[in-house]
């Protein structure tokens, strides 16, 4: 049990004073653009909740919503099962171990618009190795630059390569956590493979898969960088995931007001979403 | 060989082709790239990293990097250990809802901070300085590294604690002699995941500066949209940018492997 101790507080303020620095001033001025109209040279009218009610009703936020949902949706239902398939497979001693470790955690250490320019040259049709071969060798029509469907197959794989990792080196820690003696009790009771994933391995993993799905869902609905390295929202705007969208008409438009307003409820929903994962996937902790 | 190898070594192999590529691409000249597949380098070449390595524009990006992103480090990691010691071991007003306002910043989307981040480093004076970015890139990388290190402490026993105090160690003594060694594993791993988010981010990094403290990334974006089509020396660029993530891999990699396996237990 955790002693009640009012002083801890201490030991949180440094953490407390950074981030409040970083995170309520900014946040504060996105507060102050939301509700006002400007024309340039400063000079702000107060505008009210009007920026929200456009923002809401509009189509191109529905359309850029839905297509964020559908980005992030497909990342998780992929990364989540496969990151545990590969772990699951993986090694648990030996000198292969620190290999894949390492090899698995270099495409996390690259910066994001590097990730972008990579797959850019990986996929140009009949020059990058992925596109020569799909066109080439395959003999199908792959163009990310001209077809929708292509566009959105290259940004799915791109952070199924990207981010899948972080699932498996979680689930791993997870895994060689699980004492021997687990393994043995199991085998003498006669329990199958699936009986020992999902009554031994499956509960101990639990809370580092919580981390990885909570991360996933995060990362993935912020992402901004590689989709935008690698198609630019298009072709069209089939691939416009919401920050792109945000950033297009905060900075390509340079409409502060819209732009402020939609920052923060585009913040309301990843954080709505996260309490939700969150609390039902720290429910039984709680009891 | 076991059957069940097969799918590590198919996951590598994915996660190394388009790795393979790009290495390869930085060792062709422009022409080639242009001019059709290739497998391999059909004309070797290190024209690409010798501008690189000559050019200060292109190294010092490289440079600037590295010294927000070990600042930024050193500065998670040290606040944010007393901060995961309170949350592990005491109840205090307001720490779960604290605990989750911290997570929360991990949620706000970097393209929603970028203009006021601006605004407000340069008000304080400290735009363009590799600590603006360091400072700025605490807003994700703090609340991570409670949040790991939090979960290290919470497979320590409470009763080392309880002993040490018996034996008459004074908190700061108990902390840095006893408690530190222990959870060594986990600052491993905490500092390599700060490492790891604040090398890899760029467009806050690229906000908050200009010139003196310029990351390598913004570097490359401008030469990709100003230099042209210029293939070769992007890849070479880029090349580059996977080294230090990888050393730094290499050097925690015991780390990682025995740290994982201490952690969350």
């Amino acid at each position: 049990m955790k002693t009640e101790n009012q002083r801890a507080w201490f030991f949180v303020l440094p953490v407390l004073a950074l981030v409040a620095f970083n995170a309520l001033i900014p946040i504060m001025t996105v507060v102050n653009y939301s509700v006002q109209e400007t024309f340039g040279n400063n000079v702000f009218f107060w505008q009210g909740l009007d920026w929200f009610e456009q923002i809401l009703r509009s189509e191109r936020f529905h359309a850029a919503l839905g297509r964020q949902f559908l980005f992030t949706f497909l990342i998780l239902i992929i990364e989540v099962p496969l990151g545990i398939i590969v772990a699951l497979s993986m090694p648990r001693q030996g000198m292969w171990v620190p290999v894949c470790l390492v090899t698995m955690a270099l495409p996390m250490l690259i910066p994001w618009n590097v990730v972008g320019s990579m797959w850019n040259i990986f996929t140009l049709p009949n020059i990058g190795l992925l596109g020569y071969f799909l066109n080439d060798v395959v003999g199908l029509n792959y163009d990310m630059t001209q077809q929708p469907i292509s566009a959105w197959v290259t940004i799915v794989v791109m952070d199924v390569w990207h981010w899948t990792s972080l699932v498996v080196l979680l689930s791993y820690a997870g895994l060689v956590s699980i004492p021997d003696a687990y393994y043995q009790a199991a085998k003498i009771d006669g329990a199958s493979p699936w009986k020992v994933f999902r009554y031994i391995q499956l509960p101990k993993m639990k809370t580092v898969l919580t981390i990885a799905v909570l991360l996933r869902f995060m990362d993935s609905f912020n992402i901004y960088t590689e989709p935008f390295v690698l198609t630019g929202g298009g072709p069209g705007n089939s691939t416009t995931l919401l920050s792109i969208d945000l950033v297009k008409i905060a900075l390509g438009q340079f409409d502060l007001g819209p732009a402020a307003a939609m920052s923060l409820i585009y913040f309301a929903i990843t954080l709505l979403v996260s309490w939700l994962f969150y609390t039902l996937m720290t429910k039984d902790d709680a009891q | 060989m076991k059957k069940r190898s097969l799918i590590p070594i198919l996951y590598i192999a994915f996660l190394l082709l388009p790795i393979y590529w790009l290495v390869a691409m930085s060792f062709k000249t422009t022409n080639e790239i242009l001019s059709g597949f290739s497998l391999f380098p059909q004309t070797f070449t290190l024209e690409n990293y010798r501008v690189i390595f000559t050019d200060p524009t292109w190294y010092w990006g490289y440079i600037n990097s590295i010294i927000y992103v070990s600042m930024n480090t050193v500065i998670s990691v040290s606040v944010a250990l007393p901060a995961a010691y309170a949350f592990s071991r005491y109840r205090f007003l307001g720490d779960k809802q604290l605990f989750f306002w911290l997570l929360t910043n991990r949620m706000a989307p970097a393209a929603v901070f970028a203009l006021p981040f601006f605004q407000l480093y340069s008000s304080v004076g400290l735009f363009d300085t590799h600590l603006a970015v360091a400072l700025a890139h605490c807003l994700f990388n703090i609340p991570l590294a409670v949040w790991i290190l939090e979960g290290f402490m919470g497979g320590i026993p409470k009763e080392l604690d309880e002993t040490a105090y018996v034996d008459g160690y004074s908190f700061p003594r108990f902390f840095a002699t006893i408690f530190l060694p222990t959870i060594k594993a986990g600052v491993g791993v905490a500092a390599f995941f700060c490492f790891m988010f604040s090398w890899v981010e760029l467009l806050l990094a690229k906000t908050l500066t200009a010139v003196a403290a310029k990351p390598i990334a913004a570097t490359m974006t401008k030469t990709a949209s100003s230099a042209g089509y210029e293939l070769g020396l992007l890849a070479a660029a880029g090349t580059l940018t996977i080294i230090p993530g990888a050393i730094v891999i290499y050097f925690v990699r015991n780390y990682i492997a025995k740290g994982f396996a201490l952690g969350r237990v």
